[in-house]
């Protein structure tokens, strides 16, 4: 019971004004003229974009549908890996696409006929997907008998960290010519991928890039990261990445 | 620049925390951050008058309070906060570590009157 007024029913808000230090619960309008009071809210900002992405989780999951996230900077080499690992997976193993840009479906246009549907999300002004215009587009772009769809978020390193979109993990690209260091610039991100793919592997000779500390700044953030070093382009590392994916959906 | 559409979400979450709240304005607005939230409080803040513009929260002063990372090391059952975000244990440096603190984002509270 309330010592100031005297009411003991149910009602979420907590007073702490100076002058009315105290909490209770009633129902009824109760003025503490003069002072401020406190609501205690304690929300996760988010909490819409969670449950959404809950929804998109759950629908993936009633489908058999392993979801994975792909966030890099602008050009990491996102596109041209997914091109490559289309091409690798045709026929063996059914995958879907979402792509999202600011704008143009360049990237839809580039990964279309290789055997899996694309869609494009163009966010405009945003840069990031949510869970929300994801779960729009989930029942057009996830035909029946998908095993594997590739969600690739917006060029960005720090926003699309935040949304939870329903997939099973996030996979954070680091192209070479980026510097060792973004992952320890970039801890969110890192934090939250098991699995890191370090791109362009190719273009090491041409630069100074320390694998070491590259691989050392990884797991300091992110000690059980799964990280493998590929090159699209030259195929290089492509047969570890096929073959894990491979190995997601089994 | 997501920090903008936060802002907007988290304005209309404090708006209807209000519906049955009477006449009253935002004063002030407390909101837990942690350091691997993926939201930046400059920008936060720099966006909230932006998306509480028209609302209750107008003028209303944003309060960031930033939570740091927080481990709890599996190996010897130690609480540690590095300085840099890692996962290392800072008392026995096991990697097993799960990250206990640092990706809130809540807002806590709200004072009005």
């Amino acid at each position: 019971m309330c010592k100031e007024c005297g009411c003991d029913t149910d009602n979420e808000r907590t007073y702490f004004g100076k002058s009315d230090e105290h909490s209770h619960d009633h129902p009824h309008d109760h003025d503490h003229e003069g002072t401020s009071r406190t609501i205690t809210l304690e929300k996760r900002v988010l909490e819409r974009n969670d449950q959404l992405a809950d929804k998109n989780r759950k629908w993936l999951a009633e489908r058999q549908v392993m979801a994975v996230n792909l966030i890099s900077s602008p050009g990491s080499g996102k596109t041209t890996l997914l091109e490559k690992t289309l091409d690798a997976l045709k026929g063996k193993l059914p995958c879907a696409v979402i792509a999202g840009d600011q704008q143009t479906d360049n990237d839809a246009r580039r990964l279309s006929g290789k055997g899996a549907p694309v869609h494009q999300i163009e966010t405009k002004s945003a840069c990031h997907l949510d869970a929300r215009r994801v779960g729009f587009l989930l029942p057009d772009a996830v035909p029946a008998g998908i095993r594997l769809l590739f969600i690739e978020n917006v060029g960005n390193l720090v926003c699309p960290a935040a949304f939870d979109l329903g997939e099973n993990f996030k996979i954070a690209l680091l192209s070479v010519t980026e510097g060792e260091d973004k992952p320890e610039k970039y801890p969110a991100l890192f934090s939250m991928s098991p699995v890191v793919l370090i791109t362009k592997t190719d273009l090491i000779p041409h630069l100074d890039w320390d694998r070491d500390a590259c691989l050392d700044m990884i797991r300091r953030i992110r000690p059980d990261a799964k990280i493998i070093e590929l090159s699209a382009k030259t195929g290089e590392g492509m047969d570890e990445w096929i073959g894990y994916l491979k190995q997601l959906t089994t | 620049m997501h920090e903008l559409s936060l802002a907007i979400d988290m304005v209309a979450q404090l708006e209807k925390a209000l519906v049955n709240e009477g006449d009253c304005a935002i004063e002030r607005v407390h909101v837990l951050l942690g350091v691997l939230s993926g939201v930046e409080p400059d920008s936060f803040e720099f966006c909230f008058p932006v998306a509480a513009e028209g609302t209750r929260a107008q003028g209303a002063e944003l309060v960031i309070e930033k939570a740091p990372v927080v481990l709890l090391c599996r190996e010897c059952g130690a609480e540690s906060r590095p300085e840099k975000p890692a996962a290392i244990c800072q008392k026995c440096l096991s990697t097993k570590v799960d990250i206990i603190s640092g990706r809130e984002f809540i807002v806590t509270s709200m004072e009005v009157s």
